[in-house]
């Protein structure tokens, strides 16, 4: 008896620090020595389907969370610094869309910094430089929340503007492309 | 003692003035109010408590219709005052209403469009030909004597702006725009703060009020109209570089440069501002360093993100955005 | 047929047969399962200052954060939380539940009931109240804590800058506790208008269960309104709603109007009770009659109606029209007026009646000289221009602060002293008490009278520091320190209530010679209440009570039934079984429970809690076997 209600109580608080993470919020950031002042390096080009999907947080990005904090943070930047204005609000248009489950260059959070610090062929610039480390973390923990990459707990349903695309709290899984066969 | 620069007692204009007087009223009323009410319960509690204890507890069920019919009439009195009091009290305050609303009517006002954002003001003194519109932030100049006409509204959340020497405070709320008249009629600083809760930074977001004599005021928006000083050296050239290669140039704008972000303060005239954040730091190149560098230690919260810069870049902005007068 | 017959020639003891019919089945699950109107009222009444005393502690971290200027003691994401459920645990925890509680602990002793008329309701109200509280509290400790203040204002706790589950989390929790403040409105207002003692008619009922009525009325209109706005709250949050969005036409000020539409009548659903409490406490410690019984009763009617036209004051700032604000300021001044006669009243009653100053009447005078200062400053704001500048500063903390303790915990206090004999059988140490008292009276004005002068120094509410310049340091200086003597003050009468549990003098039935019908049985009264149901013939009858006075008979004791009476005179008119002891109303809070949390993250939570909440229904309402004996007598 007395042990299944430690057991209960052990699972419970586990249950509760988990939603604890979720909703931690950081104001402090990584020192400079803990990050590179020129974030992740330039690499060669990875077309098509990356061979690192799923590969460890790269070591250069210490602070990155995927908070309910970073995303919402990150959502701010994304119109902010006019993400919008290729992919809308998501769904893509002169870029590609970012909630559907098919990621050009990957969709691990290292690759998706990459595509926004180096730029792609084709017409997505580089922001080296011209986006702090923190706010880079905050836009890929965003880019990825489009794609359902993100927990539910941690995104949220609506804008403040105007949206055609389905809400991310309602994003199970990201939307399969039709036409296209992923392993 | 508290700052008279924030004071809803000390007013500097018609509005507070007006409402300062209603609030003379309103004091002394309750005062008189509270004395008469206290004194009668006072007196009551007195006389029973005393005879408790010459009599003893008695019979509660014992009836007395002589005092009965005059504590009736007493409670129908003090009922009737009450209703004359707030009759009165009604009619002041709706007076002073239409007082309030008198400056409205002023053809000549002088508008300024004010935007509250988490966590500082966007104040924009408009001009018929765009690029000559004036940006500042967290700073409200207004010529002393001139009904200024501010129109009020947010870029996120519901903020409040409230400067209590002036006037009563107004929402600003997204979707909507507010107005609100007010005037002047001694040169100084007045100090105010966003008054509705508006998420973490709700207490270090200050505004900071100078009225003007006309001409200084007139000086000062030329001054504000014109593009941001040519960099006076080569460090500053320096710095202007770094200013437009680092994550700066995405949020701030720079009038007469390449930089032209709308997300953070305009800093065309950032120099000539006497304080940083919002009112949280004093505008010095100590404070300016320590906030580009760290600003979640200054404000934790706020939207500005550390930029690490290298030392000689860093001593590059500062010489740059320092000229910025 | 020969036990029957045995029966009828040897009558068994009526009060053994009581004790069978209404004690719940002894253990774990006896207790759980308890529909006892005393249990559930004594678990309110508990739960709700364990809630106050939570909320007290965040109130002092907010006072030592506040001590001196640029204070560090939390940092701003912290303190956004401690405030915002700081002020949902006193509204919605402490306040509400205690209140509601105290009704349900005595009302049907006052009507000379045994127990309320839907007891498994009552069970269930408590338990939704109490996932809820938990449900808030747990947020708060594992920094999911709401932070946008217990307003909630959209666009900062909707789905764009309210991030995270911290507001889902309130957002619940008000629908857990306004569900189970229905449930017991429900309760009082059905046992007020059918259980009372035959001759008990409208113009003989306490003045507590008249307060207590109006108040559960009061409920009955509020609170589905904010239900229904943390409904749409939660919605827009979850599934995209756009209820309060300005980008696709909405409004974010409608959420202003239906939460204000509800959170002003809920200062007067805090406030009657109060008044209920006074009016009690003055008759019992003034041993006279109330002056102006039906004026009373009237001015606590008025008082409730115009509670309901005055929620735009708190809204002046936000730029309504003109004549509407007009229209608001009067009806704001108007509500002065019945609680302005009620004051009256009172001083009428004291001047013809033999003071006790006992502790409990001390709280009644801590109370006058307190309330009467937060009702002066609620004339100021009710103007407009007033308000424009103080709104939102220190002097509405001030201001809030003396019409809710003055006004509500200081009676409040007053009545723990007043009912704890009868609620436990033992007295309260009157010297504590009375220290505690003052105690608490001095901390409170020192806490608070200072905060008038802060707001009109410019000092906005809801800061988490401020700035040496501004010289607001030593009035909050003065704050925090006053904080700790209320807080001190508070802890003697804790320490008091758990000694008196155990160590107290034993009360006997009526200890302070009190009026109404609680005081005719036992202290702590019997599971049934009365062993024989009392009849009535006038206001005080407990005072009365001549010999000849009749009691009811024909009502059975072997089963637990209740007599019902006609709505207006109280005649008798049929006779009821209430419920036992049952488990159903537990099971059920627990689904809904599933339902709310669930319903924070994923929108299935809504169908598959329903179902789970139909199937605790099933169980609560799964027809019962005929009782034995009536089969026996249907028999042919």
């Amino acid at each position: 008896m007395t042990g299944r209600a430690l057991r209960t109580a052990a699972i419970l608080v586990g249950v509760l620090a988990c939603a604890c993470e979720r909703e931690r919020r950081t104001f402090t950031e990584p020192g400079p020595k803990a990050r590179p002042a020129s974030a992740p390096p330039s690499s060669s080009l990875v077309p098509g389907e990356s061979p690192i999907e799923g590969a460890p947080l790269d070591p250069a990005m210490p602070g990155y969370a995927e908070t309910a904090q970073a995303i919402s943070e990150g959502k701010l930047l994304y119109t902010w610094f006019n993400c919008v204005g290729c992919h809308a609000h998501g769904g893509g248009a002169m870029g590609p869309p970012l909630m559907d489950d098919d990621w050009i260059y990957g969709s691990a959070p290292s690759e998706v910094a990459q595509s926004i610090i180096a730029g792609r062929p084709r017409g997505m610039p580089s922001y080296r430089g011209k986006i702090a480390p923190t706010q880079l973390d905050q836009l890929v923990a965003y880019v990825r929340s489009l794609g359902g990459l993100a927990r539910g707990d941690a995104v949220q349903a609506r804008d403040e503007h105007i949206r055609l695309t389905p809400a991310p709290t309602l994003q199970h899984a990201a939307i399969p492309r039709p036409g296209r066969d992923r392993p | 003692m508290t700052d008279p620069r924030i004071s809803v007692l000390d007013p500097a204009g018609p509005q507070a003035a007006t409402i300062a007087s209603l609030w003379d009223v309103f004091l002394w009323i309750s005062i008189a109010v509270f004395v008469l009410v206290i004194a009668s319960f006072a007196v009551a509690t007195g006389r029973a408590v005393g005879r408790r204890r010459r009599d003893g507890d008695g019979d509660p069920l014992a009836e007395d219709p002589v005092s009965e019919r005059r504590m009736i009439r007493g409670i129908v009195l003090a009922g009737t005052v009450t209703v004359v009091t707030l009759l009165a009290l009604l009619i002041a305050s709706i007076r002073t209403g239409s007082a309030l609303a008198a400056l409205e009517d002023d053809a000549g006002a002088l508008h300024v469009r004010v935007t509250g954002r988490q966590w500082w003001w966007q104040i924009e003194y408009e001009h018929d030909d765009p690029p000559h519109s004036a940006t500042t932030a967290n700073e409200l100049h207004i010529p002393v004597g001139r009904t200024i006409h501010l129109e009020l509204t947010s870029a996120d959340v519901i903020h409040s702006f409230w400067v209590p020497s002036l006037h009563g405070k107004k929402d600003l709320i997204p979707g909507r725009i507010n107005r609100t008249w007010l005037r002047i009629d001694e040169p100084g600083e007045y100090l105010g703060q966003c008054a509705e809760f508006c998420g973490l930074e709700h207490a270090r977001m200050a505004i900071t009020v100078y009225a003007e004599p006309p001409e200084v005021f007139s000086a000062w928006l030329a001054h504000q109209r014109e593009p941001a000083a040519p960099p006076a050296d080569g460090q500053a050239v320096r710095g202007l570089a770094v200013f437009t290669g680092s994550p700066c140039v995405l949020c701030h704008a720079i009038a007469g440069t390449s930089a032209g972000g709308r997300l953070g303060p305009d800093l065309t005239h950032a120099a000539s501002r006497a304080r940083l954040a919002a009112g949280a730091l004093p505008n010095t190149i100590g404070n300016l360093a320590g906030w580009i560098l760290d600003p979640q230690s200054v404000k934790p919260g706020s939207h500005m993100p550390a930029t690490s810069l290298a030392p000689a870049d860093l001593h590059a902005l500062l010489a740059y955005l320092e000229g910025l007068r | 047929m020969t036990a029957v017959r045995e029966r009828e020639l040897e009558p068994p003891d009526p009060t053994a047969e009581l004790g069978r019919a209404w004690t719940r089945p002894a253990g774990v699950w006896g207790w759980l399962g308890d529909v006892d109107h005393k249990a559930i009222g004594r678990r309110y009444i508990t739960t709700a200052f364990v809630f106050f005393l939570l909320g007290g502690v965040l109130a002092l971290i907010m006072r030592l954060q506040l001590a001196g200027p640029n204070g560090d003691l939390v940092g701003p994401d912290r303190y956004d939380q401690i405030f915002t459920t700081h002020g949902s645990t006193m509204m919605f925890l402490f306040a509400v539940p205690v209140m509601q509680g105290f009704g349900v602990y005595l009302v049907p002793l006052m009507l000379g009931t045994r127990n309320v008329a839907f007891p498994r309701l009552n069970a269930y109200g408590y338990w939704t109240y109490l996932i809820g509280a938990v449900f808030l509290w747990v947020g708060l400790l594992t920094n999911t804590g709401p932070d946008a203040g217990w307003f909630a204002y959209v666009p900062l706790a909707g789905p764009e800058y309210g991030t995270g589950k911290r507001i889902d989390v309130w957002a619940q929790m008000i629908t857990f506790t306004e569900l189970s403040a229905l449930a017991v409105a429900i309760n009082l207002i059905a046992t007020t208008l059918k259980h009372r003692a035959p001759g008990m008619a409208l113009h003989r009922i306490p003045m507590f269960v008249w307060a207590s009525l109006i108040t559960s009325v009061m409920v009955v209109f509020a609170m589905p309104a904010v239900m229904l706005a943390s409904g749409m709250l939660a919605s827009d949050r979850l599934i995209a709603t756009q209820f309060f969005s300005a980008a696709e036409g909405s409004d974010p000020l409608l959420w202003q109007h239906l939460f204000w539409y509800f959170a002003h009548p809920e200062v007067y659903i805090i406030f009657v009770p109060a008044l209920g409490f006074v009016s009690s406490i003055i008759v019992a410690f003034a041993r006279t009659q109330l002056v102006g019984y039906t004026a009373t009763v009237l001015s606590m009617v008025t008082t409730a109606f115009i509670g309901f036209g005055v929620w735009v004051h708190h809204m002046f700032a936000t730029g309504l029209p003109q004549l509407g604000q007009s229209f608001f300021t009067a009806a704001s001044l108007l509500i002065a007026i019945p609680t302005g006669i009620q004051m009256f009243l009172w001083i009428a009653t004291l001047w013809r009646g033999r003071v006790r100053l006992a502790t409990a009447m001390l709280y009644v005078l801590a109370f006058f000289a307190t309330f009467l200062i937060g009702g002066l400053t609620g004339v100021m704001v009710a103007a407009v221009p007033l308000d424009l500048q103080v709104h939102d500063t220190f002097f509405v903390v001030a201001h809030l602060h003396y019409v809710l303790i003055g006004g509500a915990v200081f009676p409040l206090l007053g009545a723990v002293y007043y009912w704890f004999p009868k609620l436990t059988g033992r007295m309260l140490d009157e010297r504590a008490g009375k220290l505690s008292s003052v105690l608490v009276f001095v901390g409170f004005h020192l806490t608070f009278f200072p905060m008038h002068q802060l707001g009109l120094a410019g000092m906005p509410r809801r800061v988490f520091t401020y700035d040496v310049a501004t010289g607001w340091g030593s009035l909050n200086f003065l704050a925090t320190i006053g904080a700790f003597v209320l807080g001190l003050g508070i802890a003697i009468t804790l320490v008091n209530v758990v000694v008196a549990q155990w160590r107290g003098a034993i009360a006997g039935s009526d200890p302070w010679l009190g009026d109404g019908l609680e005081w005719t049985t036992a202290s702590p009264p019997p599971p049934y209440n009365f062993r024989e149901l009392p009849t009535v013939c006038d206001r005080y009858p407990a005072w009365t009570s001549p010999p000849d006075q009749p009691v009811v008979y024909g009502v059975r004791s072997d089963r637990p039934e209740q007599l019902v009476t006609t709505l207006v005179d109280a005649e008798p008119d049929h006779r009821t079984v209430v419920a036992a002891a049952t488990g159903a109303p537990l099971l059920t809070a627990l689904a809904t429970g599933v339902t709310f949390i669930g319903s924070i993250f994923t929108p299935w939570a809504v169908p598959l809690g329903a179902g789970l909440v139909a199937l605790g229904l099933v169980v609560w309402f799964w027809p019962k076997a005929p009782h034995r004996e009536e089969l026996l007598e249907a028999r042919p």
